[in-house]
């Protein structure tokens, strides 16, 4: 390891310092129920990754364009899920219900576009600049803010 | 609608928290998948908290309180790896052996040892150390005569006094030629206390 970059920080201490905005990220992301699952594989992911990170004063937005891009898998996975000919299932009894199911906010949230809603919680939920949206979404900063405004007016539509 | 009123959706606080239930079983996923090459846990003991570390080859150290964790951390991390994350299961073993040295009469430990935190000389001065028995104690220069250094008595001293994994190799083993117990890395106290319940102090 050279000594003229920073040192990385042991993993646990990066996973705790970074946990909270990450996980806050994804409830919204990708829905409180499904938080957990993509949680786990964006901090697995990490770690896989993590002795070579290049530039370790930027973990904190290394996590959140691993989680991002682990977000909008997880929307195209399940879009790409067969969907039932019959009757559908009924709930699992143990599926955690949202924060508040009562949330008419919820209902808009998911029918967003998964690049939409990305772009939206990272403006809206953690109140990054459009550069660093960009940078996390890997995009250019034009998309980002197109993603956001078009996430938001929609929203907005859906709200009024 | 405001567009900040999305924040409601997910309180702060709340993601903390749930964040935080979420690594357990994190850390359980990773130490299965082989991801995690230096699991860490804390224990309880009467020598005080001892904070314990494992990789894939065995344990690689055991602190005192005394110890700063910030030190310990990152020594971790520059000579191992910084892929240290606390995980109960890897270091199930060694927690339990040392529970069982101070508190059911172990005499021995059947752990795996990762010498990667000791300097070349270290190693050889605590390979030697590692063959003083419970109830047994030597001098620094007998150690010394034993890897074949018989002047080096402080060198190996000081290569005690560097122990990564005390308690397991036993340095507080290691007296002077009076039979003072001269020092110890983790206070004098701490060695009293381990030389008792091995019965060579009353």
């Amino acid at each position: 390891m050279s000594g003229a970059h920073r040192m990385l920080p042991p993993f646990q201490e990066f996973l705790e310092a970074n946990r909270a905005t990450v996980y806050r990220f994804l409830t919204v992301a990708v829905g409180p129920t499904e938080a957990d699952d993509v949680f786990q594989e964006a901090f697995l992911a990490a770690l896989r990754a993590f002795p070579r990170v290049e530039e370790p004063d930027k973990l904190d937005r290394w996590i959140l364009s691993i989680a991002s891009r682990k977000a909008i898998d997880h929307h195209r996975r399940s879009a790409r899920r067969p969907i039932p000919t019959d009757d559908p299932p009924e709930r699992p009894v143990d599926d955690p219900a949202p924060a508040d199911p009562g949330d008419p906010l919820w209902e808009a949230v998911r029918s967003l576009p998964p690049r939409q809603r990305v772009a939206v919680v990272h403006r809206h939920v953690l109140d990054r600049p459009y550069a660093e949206i960009a940078e996390l979404m890997e995009c250019s900063e034009e998309t980002a803010r197109a993603n956001v405004s078009h996430g938001t007016k929609r929203l907005r539509e859906l709200m009024s | 609608m405001n567009a900040k009123e999305l924040k409601r959706l997910a309180p702060a606080a709340k993601s903390e928290a749930r964040a935080r239930g979420a690594t357990g079983s994190l850390a359980a996923r990773a130490a299965g998948e082989g991801l995690v090459d230096v699991a860490v846990a804390t224990m309880d003991s009467p020598v005080g908290e001892l904070f314990v570390a494992v990789t894939s080859k065995g344990l690689v150290t055991v602190a005192y309180e005394t110890e700063s964790r910030e030190e310990v951390w990152q020594r971790l991390v520059r000579q191992v790896s910084p892929r240290v994350l606390e995980a109960a299961a890897p270091t199930d073993d060694a927690r339990r052996e040392l529970e069982e040295y101070f508190r059911a009469g172990r005499r021995r430990f059947d752990l795996g040892i990762d010498d990667r935190l000791m300097s070349a000389f270290a190693r050889s001065v605590l390979r030697a150390t590692s063959s003083v028995g419970f109830g047994e104690l030597a001098t620094y220069g007998e150690i010394a005569a034993r890897i074949d250094r018989p002047k080096a008595a402080r060198a190996v001293g000081r290569a005690l006094g560097s122990n990564p994994i005390p308690i397991v190799i036993p340095c507080h083993r290691i007296v002077g030629v009076s039979g003072s117990l001269t020092g110890y890395a983790g206070g004098l106290a701490r060695k009293q206390t381990l030389l008792r319940l091995e019965g060579s102090l009353t």
